[in-house]
């Protein structure tokens, strides 16, 4: 597959350690992940040394790399999932593949164990097509193709800039809807790819997820940090922030994001029912959210992902700043970590197709 | 009649009174044989296309009414102009005499393909599920139809779009021969699709895609005087775009009126390959034209005054006369057809209470 033409050495992988022990986790991924370079992220809040088994090209970077780097900030907070936007931070490949520390490769429907890292880079390497949809969906898979009344002009689609899996067992439900189905479990393997459409929006969650540093790298941010947030997925919303403006932005730029394959087996984990008063906020918050995040628009001079995020960071202090200090935080964290990614020589942007 | 498959899914509604089935055809209609556990509760209306005077035949035990070009001109007078001929854009006939709240349409060499389990596919059952579970036009979900069995929304999906809007049409999609263009056909003869995606998905507000008439199913009530499939054919300088054509005017419309339309299963088997060459020569023009029909697409709107299908239609045709007609004096000859069109749709098709004008008699043959 795709794997033929990218050289290890320009794909990294970020783990978030929010666990300790990352043997078995490790070991799960190990015929997948060996063969690359590793960035594991202690959570700040994770006292004592991760125990990381032995045969992989790795760094783990601590609370204290992350001070040392970011120095003294008040809007950027690294704790929890957030700590592996420190990972994309430091790291200085093309392309970054990142998936939570409790979940684990999946099997297809015939019993066969899936390769989450092959497929999110034949995701990555293969055109968008986010202009026009195409009904058998990624037509640069194996055995489709562009159907017909699919305009030809748009068959060379564009670059693709974000991957995002999917998650078997546990799918990323939010506290109220997992408590509602506590035994519901997601066994569904839907064996396809798209390209969402540019003008939609979606959660895009972090769980699962690659992208084309280079091109969007600095549009991946901690910035939404909600007042109870937690170390459980259903008690964040951190992603899904960063997700709509990183859709927005890709939108902006005419560059792709790709959902679908690849699945990860995401094992159970936490009681809904216990998140749920924590969670709530972030129920309430998308409601605010949407709206702005549908009708914002990025003008025609920005064309890199770092002015994106600061005309991003001007428009949600002007529009959401005002209604909570919760979105006045977050536009100073975007305009911040702009800041740090620059300072950091953390970019050689690509300015927008 | 097969019913629903298993024990956990609630029961699918039959609608067998509130359903028919539009069939175009030219040959017999031996493929019904096939379909008869899935079709044989339905109503059937037939819409024979090319030379009036050959007998189509029905296998016995099936419940349906039959149009031949005869009757097109019969019914719809100097209005049947806008029916083509010699192409199976002739189809739409049939969805405007239905008198049904639902119509389903499938091509006369499409047959009940497997899932991968070996189980044989009720399409009819999967397209009446989509079309009577909302869509999520809205917002995208990562899990795709979250009113199915077994799937929900994702977290970060806003409770205040988890309604839905009312489903309006019904997509589905084709295993074996695959629904190409004629270039990509003769680039690529022997390809096949075999991969079964086990989703239906809203396609989102503002996008638009391709329509294959194929396998098709859609609320008449909701969207049916949008399903015009234009003027293809016999005299025409195009072909194969007839579907393509309702489904971007329905796109439109639907997204301006606030429906959703449905992509993914059903998946029926489509066992022939039409002739690539001949195929080129009907769509040559269309694979031009198509450059400037998207554009066009992408950026219509509508006033808030087209609060109705037919209102929506002809102000696209107003649209389509001014903008396309430029492109070639074809789309000027077409928006007239569009025009005609809702005339005879809404002669046929009066609103309940209105005027009340004698209906054409519809029935040319019942068994």
């Amino acid at each position: 597959m795709a794997l033929e033409h990218i050289d290890d050495s320009e794909v990294d992988i970020v783990i978030a350690a929010l666990q300790s022990d990352l043997t078995s986790f490790l070991n799960a991924w190990r015929p997948l992940f060996s063969r690359f370079h590793l960035i594991i992220v202690q959570d700040p809040d994770l006292k004592g040394e991760l125990k990381i088994p032995q045969g992989f090209d790795h760094r783990v970077y601590t609370k204290s790399d992350i001070d040392q780097v970011i120095g003294p900030t008040t809007s950027i907070v690294f704790s929890g999932y957030s700590c592996r936007y420190f990972g994309y931070l430091v790291s200085r490949k093309k392309y970054i593949i990142s998936v939570d520390d409790d979940c684990l490769p999946a099997k297809d429907n015939d019993g066969n164990l899936t390769n989450a890292v092959s497929q999110h880079l034949a995701n990555l390497t293969t055109p968008a097509t986010p202009f026009f949809f195409n009904t058998l969906y990624d037509p640069f898979r194996e055995g489709a193709d562009f159907v017909r009344g699919y305009p030809f002009s748009l068959r060379s689609g564009v670059d693709c800039a974000l991957s995002c899996g999917l998650w078997l067992n546990l799918a990323d439900y939010d506290a109220p809807t997992q408590a509602l189905k506590p035994e519901h479990r997601n066994l569904h393997y839907v064996d396809a790819v798209m390209t969402v459409p540019a003008g939609t929006l979606m959660p895009i969650s972090g769980i699962n997820i690659a992208f084309n540093r280079a091109l969007v790298g600095p549009a991946l941010f901690p910035g939404l940090k909600l007042t109870g947030e937690g170390k459980l997925r259903w008690e964040t919303i951190e992603d899904i922030w960063c997700g709509m403006c990183v859709k927005v932005i890709c939108d902006h730029l005419s560059i792709g994001v790709k959902t679908g394959l690849p699945y990860v087996f995401r094992s159970d984990k936490g009681n809904p029912i216990e998140s749920l008063k924590k969670e709530w906020e972030g129920v309430k918050k998308m409601e605010e959210i949407i709206p702005f995040f549908q009708s914002v628009r990025l003008p025609r001079t920005a064309t890199t992902a770092e002015d994106c995020l600061l005309e991003m960071a001007k428009s949600v202090k002007d529009r959401l700043g005002g209604t909570d200090p919760l979105f006045a935080r977050a536009a100073e964290a975007m305009v911040e970590w702009v800041k740090i990614w620059k300072a950091a020589g953390a970019s050689h942007s690509t300015p927008g197709v | 009649m097969a019913a629903a498959a298993t024990t956990t899914r609630p029961a699918v509604p039959l609608l067998k009174d509130e359903l028919d089935i539009v069939i175009p055809t030219i040959r017999n209609l031996d493929f019904l044989e096939q379909w008869r556990p899935f079709f044989q509760a339905y109503h059937l209306i037939i819409v024979q296309d090319g030379d009036p005077s050959k007998t189509i035949k029905v296998p016995e035990g099936f419940d349906y009414e039959l149009y031949n070009r005869n009757d097109i001109n019969r019914i719809l007078g100097p209005k049947a102009s806008c029916i083509s001929f010699k192409d199976s854009a002739c189809r739409c006939f049939g969805y405007m005499v239905s008198k049904k709240k639902y119509v389903y349409t499938i091509d006369d060499d499409c047959f009940v393909a497997k899932d991968p389990s070996g189980k044989e596919i009720n399409a009819l059952e999967q397209h009446i599920r989509n079309l009577l579970s909302p869509s999520t036009p809205f917002f995208f979900n990562t899990l795709y139809d979250p009113y199915r069995d077994g799937a929900d929304f994702v977290r970060g999906y806003p409770f205040s779009l988890r309604e839905g809007v009312p489903t309006a049409v019904s997509h589905g999609l084709w295993l074996n021969i695959p629904d190409y263009d004629a270039p990509t056909q003769l680039v690529k003869p022997l390809e096949r699709n075999t991969r079964f995606v086990d989703a239906i998905m809203t396609i989102p507000k503002g996008t638009l895609f391709p329509m294959c008439g194929m396998n098709l199913g859609f609320n008449r009530e909701l969207i049916g005087p949008a399903m015009y499939f234009g003027l293809m054919g016999d005299g025409q300088p195009i072909g194969r775009y007839d579907d393509m054509w309702a489904g971007w005017c329905s796109k439109v419309i639907c997204d301006h009126l606030g429906l959703g339309v449905k992509t993914g299963l059903p998946y029926i088997w489509h066992s022939k390959a039409s002739n690539p060459f001949v195929n080129l020569k009907k769509e040559y023009k269309g694979i031009y034209w198509q450059e400037e029909l998207i554009p066009f697409f992408q950026s219509a709107t509508l006033p808030k005054e087209c609060t109705t299908v037919q209102k929506c239609y002809i102000e696209l045709a107003k649209q389509v006369k001014a903008k396309l007609g430029k492109v070639d004096e074809y789309f000027i000859k077409l928006a007239d057809a569009m025009v005609t069109w809702i005339e005879a749709w809404d002669e046929l098709n009066p609103p309940p209470g209105g005027k009340s004008t004698e209906l054409p008699n519809g029935a040319a043959a019942t068994k």
